[in-house]
């Protein structure tokens, strides 16, 4: 029966979760720190900086994620699946995250920067110390979005190999002949189910943790 | 003492030249006002002084330092220059006490329970020490100038700029702000302030500068400006200033 089969194989499923959630923490890290870059640069940065930001955001977000995965997988030699898909996962996230921190910045009262460079800040400090905190705090409900679709898109690692859930799934769906199918694929979504909307709900807290009196994401009762 | 030269600012935005040459100086401890028709280049000239706004042309000494020479350690001398900006600018995810600690630690590299105990004086000396852990949007339009003119003072400045403090206040708030200033002012701070407050121009000026189109039309003791004026734009202009926002004889000093 297909149901002892999902039973017995459900700690191998899980493992395949965690692989899946491990590609996700290296991959939206990387995509976090580059992006953040990218944003900076973006926003700040002579012209020639911004036209390499524009750059690789054109590039990785006009590219289709298997079609990354399989160019960093074929492109550089010896190098393991799940580097290749962190790279190619990342750096496409990265373009993604820029978008969302640009924004964030943007969003900043110019003032801000104004009052931190009047202060004597330099440039990166006053992004450091003034801007970025704001901004990160603004960020969080379109991150949140990133996060969720991203761990999604983990299931598209298995494409270069990398052992995470669904590939795990489709292992076990091949030695049962295909026989529930539709079980082991209802359970590899409700596992998804489940991570994205923990995922979602730890991003809500801390929005609301890191709120600033007087700017609450949402009024009560609103 | 000599503390600020101001020498032949041009600034110039597309096709419209703001600044058309402006000089003048002041004196340590003396306290200049600026008033003049909107859009006449009073706050990009407050600006070019710490070059927010960088000048085309002219020169701005601080104690004998050019403050526009390429080379000079701009950070370092805005750390000297105090900044009060018309819409208070303060930094909005930190507490009032952290508005005024920041610059301390962050530029000054002082001890965190140093900045705190200076940036408590400050605030006491605005008279907020009960608020020093509000967030800027909890407290009033004159609680955030006032902390503003504390963030400024921490930094214990050669000189503060005061760019429109009051215009973004309602009536009544603009009281609580101009009595500090005041007290400024009589302490022997150096300030140079942009403002059509007469009343506090009346009480502690030392001198009034009447810009208009770029240049500086008038500039001389209060009592001389409001008296004999010496340009009919002056005279007309005050004229204008003084119905709308009254004498001022309300305020404390």
């Amino acid at each position: 029966m297909i149901y002892r089969t999902i039973l017995e194989e459900l700690p191998y499923l899980l493992q395949g979760a965690l692989v899946a959630l491990e590609l996700l923490f290296a991959f939206i890290s990387l995509g976090f720190f580059v992006g953040m870059a990218i944003a900076i640069m973006r926003v700040y940065g002579n012209r020639f900086l911004t036209l390499l930001a524009v750059l690789f955001e054109r590039f990785f977000r006009g590219v289709p994620a298997v079609v990354l995965l399989f160019l960093f997988f074929y492109g550089i030699h010896n190098i393991s699946p799940f580097t290749a898909a962190t790279l190619a996962l990342g750096f496409r996230s990265a373009a993604y995250q820029s978008q969302i921190f640009r924004g964030a910045i943007e969003a900043i009262q110019s003032g801000q920067m104004l009052a931190a460079r009047a202060l004597g800040m330099g440039r990166f400090k006053a992004i450091w110390c003034i801007i970025l905190p704001q901004a990160l705090r603004l960020a969080i409900g379109a991150w949140s979005n990133e996060f969720a679709s991203e761990l999604k898109d983990t299931s598209l690692a298995y494409t270069i190999g990398v052992v995470e859930l669904l590939r795990r799934a489709k292992y076990i769906v091949s030695y049962t002949y295909g026989n529930g199918a539709l079980v082991v694929y209802g359970v590899c979504a409700l596992m998804y189910l489940v991570l994205v909307r923990t995922g979602n709900v730890v991003l809500y807290r801390l929005e609301d943790k890191f709120a600033i009196p007087g700017f609450e994401r949402r009024e009560k009762g609103m | 003492m000599l503390l600020l030269r101001v020498e032949d600012i041009h600034k110039t935005y597309g096709d419209l030249e703001v600044l058309k040459g402006v000089s003048f100086t002041v004196q340590k401890g003396e306290t200049k006002v600026i008033i003049g028709p909107s859009g006449t280049g009073k706050s990009t000239l407050l600006r070019c002084i710490n070059r927010l706004t960088p000048p085309d042309k002219g020169r701005v000494w601080l104690e004998g330092v050019e403050v526009t020479h390429t080379k000079s350690r701009i950070n370092k001398l805005r750390a000297q220059i105090g900044f009060v900006f018309q819409d208070f600018n303060l930094f909005s995810h930190l507490t009032a006490l952290d508005n005024v600690r920041i610059g301390l630690v962050k530029v000054k590299g002082l001890k965190k329970d140093i900045a705190t105990k200076l940036a408590m004086r400050e605030l006491e000396r605005v008279g907020l020490r009960d608020k020093a852990n509000a967030y800027p949007a909890q407290l009033s339009g004159g609680q955030q100038q006032r902390v503003s003119i504390a963030r400024a003072l921490a930094m214990d400045p050669k000189l503060i700029l005061f760019d429109e403090p009051t215009s973004a206040l309602d009536p009544e708030l603009i009281g609580e702000v101009l009595t500090v200033m005041i007290s400024l002012a009589k302490e022997g701070m150096t300030m140079v302030v942009v403002s059509h407050e007469m009343g506090f121009a009346r009480a502690v000026a030392d001198e009034i500068i009447f810009m208009e189109h770029g240049v500086i039309v008038e500039q001389g003791p209060p009592q001389q400006l409001f008296v004999s004026p010496k340009h009919p734009r002056t005279k007309e202009f005050l004229q204008k200033i003084t119905e709308l926002y009254g004498k001022g004889k309300e305020v404390r000093t």
